[in-house]
């Protein structure tokens, strides 16, 4: 008999068929991914994680055959004799279980990794180039502690953690300590007694040879302080999420500023390894709130859009400094304002918010197949634009179909790019 | 070796000296005591990730990559996460040495299982049986396994990721078609296979001349001469096994996708006697597996515990539910397959009247071991449960046989159960379900329209009014009209040669033979 260890090479097979099933179903993975981002919260997208596929989107056909007069031999019989007439499954019934069966077979989740995710979620929005151009900047090597090793230069040797693991060796293998030595010692120069002094003697040998045996230090206690090179962010990022709660913003458009928030997300953690969110909502107040609030929670009320960018300028001044932070704000809104409202939000923008910010969207929703673009610019788009020609950096962009949400956050990208050039 | 009645191991844990102790143990009871003839063992230790890993490919430690074995993977590794499926213990390759997987996770009782099971039970089946003999070789498997993933590699290299997996795909879908169901001239010799196949090659690139290609085209011999008859006698016609058809005789295929072709007909061919003795085979290993375990707990080598624990798992493995339990699907073969074991053992033990009867040769015969290994050599399942199934387990399954014909407006008969009238009606239908001439649809090449359109011509002759699947059908015609470039059509007719279908598929635009 022959006996193999497999576990030691793991080299799993599964991975390359894996990835060729992946490829494979491509078009259908992307479609769970895409559906499965839409029902999570903007965090988990990152998470990589379950998706579902059809399994018949895969299928391997082969001849089946259906119908026709069966026989079957079944164990268990309780009660029936020969010639027994047997009801038919209820044909409804039947459906109904067997379609729910069915579902499990033809359906599967599977897990993804977080970059396998990612990645399809980002293929999907034609994104990568962007976002490599980003990383390649902003990363950095730096250096970082990481533990203790073994080995290393004498420059690392950590002596604290040398002297500890020295001590307690010395204590596991009951090194005599010095006093110990120094009294037998004494007791010795003070004692009279032959035979007690021999063993006296002998007594201290031992203790002298076992001092020598252990070491005080042993080379095996040494440890040396470990660097590991690690890309280095080279700043983190807040990302402010601001929404019109109001009213007139209906969960078609909360989705659509949901998807851009999204994105905007997803490019951050890529470029940043460190990532705040903001979820700021106003009618005519604003106010800070969870994620599930910000998109979920019920509010209602008028619109002042000062209000939101008064709130996001207390919490940069109070928690995020543009020294040390690099602050992003998306705007959503249906572009109603009070008129009223107008001075002070351009006010607002133009001498507070926009110079502290590496970008601003603004992101005007609309109505899924509805005509109102074609309507006068909303009072929020039309003081924007003013702002804007007036030279202020602003992008800004109208959507109302989820498909446009991609193009229209690469275009505002791109924008920004020049727009940095510019500035 | 230690001397009997001293403990193989102590709890849960185990090692390699371990295993080896087990196994030498094992190998005492089987030999001595059943008389077990078998491979020798190579027992490989592997990580749950690699169980599911060998799962998704049929199994084998080496497979070449194609993308279905990723599908299989990526939907039991969700079922076992989901806990929806435990792991198999083991898996068993009928090769030579006989490999073995087993958990690392498993305890040591259940090593000593597994070994008993797979290392023994199966190990002596696969080398005895007469359909493994007849079918596979043991010793060329693993090496042409190692070919074949290198030769699908070297395709791909060459010819594109995506021909040779069209190729691949269309393969598997004619794979249950791809076999030959009566043995032929030859047994099946793996080693020559590759080494011809190497030959092959080597003979195409030699005889390569581009030159030739400028000789203008000699006009062909009158076909008329060629009379319908001798036509399909030099094609081999009717011919069940269409995967060898499409290989030796697809017009457009080139030859390393005959090649490929071949290679999947193969290892069709060598499950092939799996799957007609699912019942037989895992009988035999679960049976010995309880004699193997019994005799050590008896030698005083297994405690209590590590015996109470292994028939703990015993019992869940030869587990049969009842028809109207929710976990019911289908006799299990451990339990089917246990219960026969142990009733032949009975029954040449200790016969009732009954069993003298029906079984005159074996009943009484007191050779229990000589008369299960003769029955493991010559049998497969369906011939095993015509012959070998009992009224007394017939009445303790509680086994009864339904009729149901769509036409009959009363419902489900009742056609026979378990009493003195219904036994042999019992029996003859299980049997019936094992049996693969019944259970694969009978499906032929009939002809070659050689002087038109090159049509190919197929027959499915339906057996108690099954017809196929529509549409799984279509599909698997496209794939068979890509790997023949013209036309297919399959006709389907009843016992009495009457038309009740006919499918016409055309070949893709861009088909498999370019």
């Amino acid at each position: 008999m022959h006996i193999v260890d497999r576990r030691l090479n793991p080299g799993s097979k599964s991975l390359e068929n894996r990835q060729r099933f992946l490829r494979r179903a491509k078009a259908l993975v992307q479609g769970a991914v895409k559906k499965s981002s839409q029902d999570r919260d903007i965090k988990d997208v990152l998470e990589g994680g379950e998706v579902t596929i059809p399994l018949d989107g895969m299928d391997e056909p082969r001849f089946r055959r259906e119908g026709g007069t069966r026989d079957m031999v079944l164990p268990g019989n309780k009660k029936f004799v020969e010639g027994d007439w047997l009801q038919r499954p209820n044909q409804s019934g039947a459906k109904g279980s067997g379609a729910g069966e069915g579902d499990s077979e033809d359906a599967f989740r599977f897990v993804l990794s977080r970059e396998e995710f990612v990645d399809l979620f980002l293929d999907d929005l034609e994104l990568p180039d962007l976002a490599k151009r980003k990383l390649a900047q902003t990363e950095s090597e730096g250096i970082q502690r990481a533990g203790y090793a073994t080995s290393g230069s004498p420059a690392n040797i950590s002596i604290s953690r040398t002297v500890s693991r020295a001590l307690a060796r010395r204590v596991a293998l009951r090194r005599p300590r010095k006093d110990e030595i120094e009294a037998l010692e004494e007791e010795l120069a003070a004692c009279e007694d032959e035979t007690r002094r021999a063993e006296l003697l002998a007594l201290l040998e031992a203790l002298r040879a076992k001092a020598k045996r252990i070491p005080f230090i042993d080379p095996i206690d040494i440890r040396y302080r470990r660097f590991e090179t690690v890309p280095k962010p080279v700043a983190q990022a807040v990302m402010f999420c601001l929404m019109d709660v109001s009213g007139s913003m209906s969960e078609h458009m909360k989705d659509l500023a949901k998807r851009f928030y999204m994105l905007l997300y997803v490019f951050l953690k890529r470029r940043y390894k460190h990532v705040e969110i903001v979820f700021i909502r106003h009618t005519d107040r604003a106010e800070e709130v969870d994620e599930d609030t910000f998109f979920h929670g019920p509010a209602s009320g008028g619109t002042l859009v000062s209000s939101a960018l008064v709130a996001m300028n207390d919490i940069v001044r109070t928690r995020f400094r543009p020294a040390d932070w690099n602050i992003y704000a998306a705007q959503a809104s249906d572009g109603d304002n009070m008129t009223s409202d107008s001075g002070l939000t351009g006010h607002l923008l133009t001498d507070k918010i926009l110079p502290v910010c590496q970008f601003f969207a603004y992101l005007e929703v609309g109505e899924a197949a509805n005509y109102t673009f074609d309507m006068p610019d909303s009072s929020l788009w039309t003081l924007y634009e003013r702002l804007r020609n007036d030279g202020a950096p602003l992008s800004m962009r109208k959507v109302s179909e989820r498909g446009e949400i991609f193009p229209v956050f690469q275009d505002l990208f791109k924008r920004r790019t020049t727009s940095q050039e510019r500035v | 070796m230690g001397s009997s009645g001293e403990r193989l191991f102590e709890g849960a844990d185990w090692d390699f000296q371990t295993l080896q102790r087990i196994h030498d143990a094992c190998e005492q009871v089987a030999r001595k005591e059943l008389g077990l003839d078998v491979y020798p063992n190579q027992i490989e230790v592997i990580t749950a990730e690699q169980m599911l890993d060998a799962y998704s490919s049929v199994g084998m430690p080496l497979f070449y990559k194609h993308w279905s074995f990723g599908k299989q993977f990526a939907f039991q590794e969700a079922s076992y996460r989901k806990g929806l499926m435990g792991l198999a213990y083991e898996i068993v390759i009928n090769s030579s040495p006989c490999i073995s997987y087993l958990m690392e996770e498993n305890t040591a009782t259940m090593q000593t299982l597994v070994i008993a099971h797979a290392a023994f039970g199966h190990n002596h089946f696969f080398k005895n049986n007469y359909l493994f003999k007849q079918w596979t070789d043991a010793d060329g498997i693993l090496d042409y396994l190692e070919f074949a993933k290198g030769y699908i590699a070297a395709c791909e290299d060459r010819h594109g990721r995506e021909t040779v997996e069209r190729t691949l795909d269309a393969a598997h879908a004619l794979m249950s078609h791809g076999v030959d169901r009566y043995p032929g001239k030859k047994t099946l010799d793996l080693r020559a296979e590759e080494k011809r196949a190497g030959e092959r090659r080597q003979h195409e690139e030699s005889v390569f001349n581009d030159l030739w290609r400028t000789v203008p085209n000699i006009k062909a011999k009158s076909k008329a001469t060629l009379t319908a008859e001798r036509r399909r006698a030099l094609l081999g016609l009717p011919q069940e096994n269409i995967l060898y058809f499409l290989e030796k005789t697809a017009p457009r295929l080139a030859p390393w996708q005959r090649e490929l072709i071949r290679i999947v007909r193969h290892i069709a061919q060598y499950f092939y006697p799996q799957g007609q003795t699912k019942v037989m085979n895992e009988g035999t290993a679960t049976y010995v597996h309880y004699r193997i375990m019994s005799r050590l707990h008896q030698q005083g080598r297994l405690t209590d515990g590590n015996f109470l624990e292994f028939l703990q798992s015993h019992t869940n493995v030869v587990f049969q539910p009842e028809f109207d339990d929710r976990r019911y699907s289908g006799f299990n073969p451990y339990a089917l397959g246990f219960a026969m074991m142990q009733d032949i053992e009975r029954i040449v033990k200790n016969p009732e009247d009954e069993d003298r009867d029906w079984f005159p040769d074996i009943a009484g015969k007191g050779d229990v071991e000589g008369v299960l290994r003769e029955i493991w050599s010559n049998y497969r399942d369906e011939s095993f449960i015509n012959q070998f199934l009992s009224p007394a387990l017939i009445r303790r399954f509680r086994m009864f046989h339904l009729h149901d014909d769509p036409a009959e407006s009363q419902g489900i008969k009742v056609d026979a159960i378990h009493d003195e009238r219904g036994y042999r009606r019992v029996r003859r239908e299980l049997a019936r379900q094992y049996d693969v001439g019944f259970v694969d649809a009978n499906i032929e090449v009939m002809d070659v329209d050689l002087d038109g359109d090159r049509r190919l011509m197929l027959r499915h002759t339906t057996v108690k009014g099954a017809q196929l699947n529509e549409t799984d059908t279509r599909r698997v015609l496209q794939h068979l009209a890509d790997l023949w470039s013209y036309d297919v059509a399959l006709t389907e007719v009843d016992g009495t040669d009457k038309v009740l279908k006919e499918y016409v598929v055309s070949p893709r635009a861009a088909a498999v033979a370019a």
